[in-house]
């Protein structure tokens, strides 16, 4: 009887361990590596595990340059993380090449998503599925330098709030020497920068044009449209002579070493523009056109579940996934990296909407626009070429604007195959 | 007795047999260190070489199955335009970049030989680029090659009152200045190998030349030249395969547009890298490497054949 008590007391005493065993689950999360992004996680990670005992998440990161490669390639070793930060740009190949599952409905409602996070939500989404949600957003606005403002005689109170002021202030504060070279730039001119979202989704709206159509698979800014505002951005180094493409190597290399007095840059650019010490700088909303139509371009890295995690991992993927998302999470995300929360609630505060910083990126996604990228490098290089052929070897600006259409239609046409 | 006989005798048989199993050891162990790398080469080498054949022959996208579509890739390349900017300015790296380095590199060997004061210090300086770091150094030049007011070579041009040059803005100059970079990178190296080719040759020749009377530009043609010819034909295969295979620097002095602008600066390893790690086109960028592996094979075994002792 005694034995038989023994056993049946070591056997529990097996099972209880077994289920708590059962219990410990670690999930690993990928992200690239970004200092505040990485200490934001981990800030993150150590309150769900409190909310969370049972589960661990490891963090693993990887330089920017070759994080898309490191996860494909995972994918295809079978060694994917449960959960992994993506560009949204990158989920039609993500979500053909099957490194991703799509939310369940039941965790993730998309009704509620639609209705608590900003539209821009529904680039993650696809028929009808969601495959991942944004902690964060990002948008453009026009930063500009107050002290050069104040030397050329501007309001640094009163920032250019549409392209016609915008003009007028790259003239006055453009600084040349002796034999007409740029030595400081009114604007600084980078379509490898954030310039071409600029001209994609703002500058071809203003001229009264249509970027895209049918879902990003047509390209439609061959047109009219697409002429004047290609125009207007090769004309501010060609004609009006307010800029120079590679003018201090890079845009924002030249705004932050007070030799541009205006670059259009995006929420990322915060923290290292915080560090600037010798002048002071504003934030304003991108101009708008005459009609004071106004657009901007919000992107975003979402955080989504791959594709074969299952049972007790899939749980507790899932619940990650909804605490990183979650309201609390986006606060965190906010203070340390500077990133705008993703949910409507969490964004619009009167708080965050009156701060001179967060407050015109937060306007400018209420109207901001997602370009749908199907291969998100090979795009870009479609719009640096454009700008180059003008500029560089003079083309006209209606053959060039033509030939990057038709560069870009064959580079999403490829991709569809 | 017979006993003894026979313990005398076994002994010699016994050494020889156990020398043979010496002999088949040391073969044996032999064969078992030079085993390692083969296997290790095979397998790290020669079976993806053999594998990225049949890739190109594929789509594969790194995420799906790859499908065997024929000659399609080849197909797309040579129908590519991008590919033939590519290719004449991979050749244009090769052409240009191989001799300019060979003559500065000799010129410089030349005339340092003959300097004893400092020699070293000298040699080291020249040397010392090839230590550096391609990125690094690719990042120094980058800022040079800038505008004014940080670019220091247009600085010093403005001192001169001649007007800016854009350099890396520009697609004509574009290529020079990348190749300007790779070549200061790279004649260190060439002009310590040219110094050692100088000094095998028997000063003895140079002293019965001197002594017919030869002039110094005689002994350069008749003497040095011929006699530092397995030298050279080193230094043009391998620089040949350097310049063939350039990368780093192309793509880190145009890093923000890389190859750029407008393609002017990118050589076939670049678009092979884009090809593969930007666009994912796997089938594509084995396509594209078959082609640099044929090109490889075709220009050293050329210069080999031109530049054999006869």
């Amino acid at each position: 009887m005694r034995k038989y008590l023994a056993l049946t007391a070591i056997a529990a005493g097996l099972w209880g361990a077994g289920v708590s065993q059962a219990h410990a689950v670690e999930i690993e999360y990928w992200q690239y590596l970004f200092d505040s992004r990485v200490t934001a996680m981990n800030e993150l990670i150590d309150r769900f595990e409190e909310l969370n005992p049972d589960i661990t998440v490891k963090q693993t990161t990887f330089p920017y340059a070759d994080y898309q490669t490191r996860l494909v390639a995972a994918k295809a070793a079978g060694k994917s993380p449960e959960v992994m930060q993506l560009f949204y740009g990158w989920l039609d190949k993500f979500a053909s090449g099957k490194l991703l599952q799509p939310l369940s409905e039941d965790m993730f409602p998309s009704a509620e998503i639609e209705k608590d996070f900003f539209p821009i939500v529904t680039a993650m989404k696809r028929d009808g599925k969601y495959y991942g949600l944004p902690t964060a957003v990002r948008s453009l606005a026009l930063f500009y330098n107050k002290k050069l403002f104040k030397e050329a005689g501007l309001d640094p109170e009163n920032p250019p709030q549409n392209l016609d002021e915008l003009l007028k202030a790259a003239k006055a504060t453009v600084k040349q020497d002796g034999s007409g070279n740029i030595v400081s730039a009114g604007i600084t001119l980078d379509m490898a920068g954030q310039d071409q979202h600029w001209w994609r989704e703002v500058l071809v709206r203003q001229f009264g044009g249509d970027p895209y159509a049918d879902d990003y698979t047509k390209v439609t800014y061959d047109d009219e449209a697409g002429k004047k505002a290609l125009e207007f951005y090769t004309d501010l180094q060609t004609k009006e002579k307010v800029g120079k493409v590679g003018f201090m190597d890079e845009g924002q290399a030249a705004f932050r070493a007070g030799l541009a007095a205006m670059t259009i840059d995006g929420t990322f650019r915060l923290g290292s523009f915080s560090s600037i010490k010798n002048f002071d700088w504003g934030v304003t909303e991108l101009p708008a056109n005459a009609d004071g139509l106004r657009s901007n371009y919000a992107s975003y890295f979402a955080n989504g579940i791959a594709a074969g995690v299952e049972g007790e991992k899939l749980e507790a993927a899932e619940k990650f996934l909804k605490f990183v998302s979650s309201k609390e999470a986006m606060d965190v995300w906010l203070k340390t990296v500077g990133e705008l929360p993703a949910r409507r609630d969490a964004a619009m505060t009167d708080e965050n909407l009156k701060d001179p910083i967060y407050g015109p990126f937060l306007k400018g996604l209420d109207y901001a626009h997602t370009t749908m990228f199907v291969d998100e490098s090979a795009q870009r290089q479609v719009s640096i070429d454009m700008v180059n052929r003008v500029l560089l070897q003079d083309q006209a600006p209606a053959d060039s604007l033509k030939q990057a259409a038709e560069a870009e239609q064959a580079i999403i046409d490829h991709s569809k195959k | 007795m017979t006993s003894a006989n026979n313990t005398q005798v076994a002994p010699p048989a016994g050494r020889s047999r156990k020398r043979l199993r010496m002999q088949t050891k040391r073969v044996l162990w032999a064969w078992g260190f030079l085993a390692l790398p083969i296997i290790f080469y095979s397998w790290i080498r020669f079976y993806p070489t053999l594998d990225a054949f049949w890739l190109s022959f594929t789509d594969w996208d790194l995420l799906s199955e790859p499908n065997f579509i024929g000659l399609d890739n080849y197909r797309h390349l040579f129908n590519d335009p991008q590919f033939w900017q590519v290719f004449k300015n991979t050749f244009t790296y090769l052409l240009v970049g191989t001799p300019l380095s060979l003559f500065f590199a000799f010129i410089i060997a030349y005339f340092l030989d003959r300097v004893r004061y400092l020699q070293g210090f000298i040699r080291a300086l020249y040397f010392l680029p090839f230590l550096t770091t391609a990125s690094a150094m690719a990042w120094v030049w980058r800022w040079f090659y800038q505008p004014v007011p940080i670019g220091i070579i247009n600085g010093f041009l403005a001192n001169f009152g001649i007007a800016q040059q854009p350099f890396i803005r520009s697609v004509d100059q574009a290529l020079p200045s990348v190749l300007a970079t790779a070549i200061w990178a790279g004649v260190g190296f060439q002009i310590v190998i040219f110094m050692a080719g100088l000094r095998a040759i028997p000063q003895t020749y140079y002293e019965a030349a001197r002594i017919d009377g030869l002039g110094e530009i005689a002994i350069l043609r008749k003497i040095t030249l011929p006699l530092l010819k397995p030298t050279t034909v080193f230094l043009v295969v391998f620089s040949s395969i350097g310049f063939l295979r350039i990368f780093d620097q192309v793509y880190n002095i145009t890093t923000n547009d890389p190859g750029g602008p407008l393609n002017s600066t990118k050589p076939l390893v670049l678009m092979i890298y884009q090809s593969a790690f930007s666009s994912y086109q796997m089938g594509y960028a084995a396509a594209q490497t078959v082609v640099l592996f044929t090109i490889l094979l075709v220009v050293s075994l050329m210069q080999l054949w031109v530049m054999r002792e006869r």
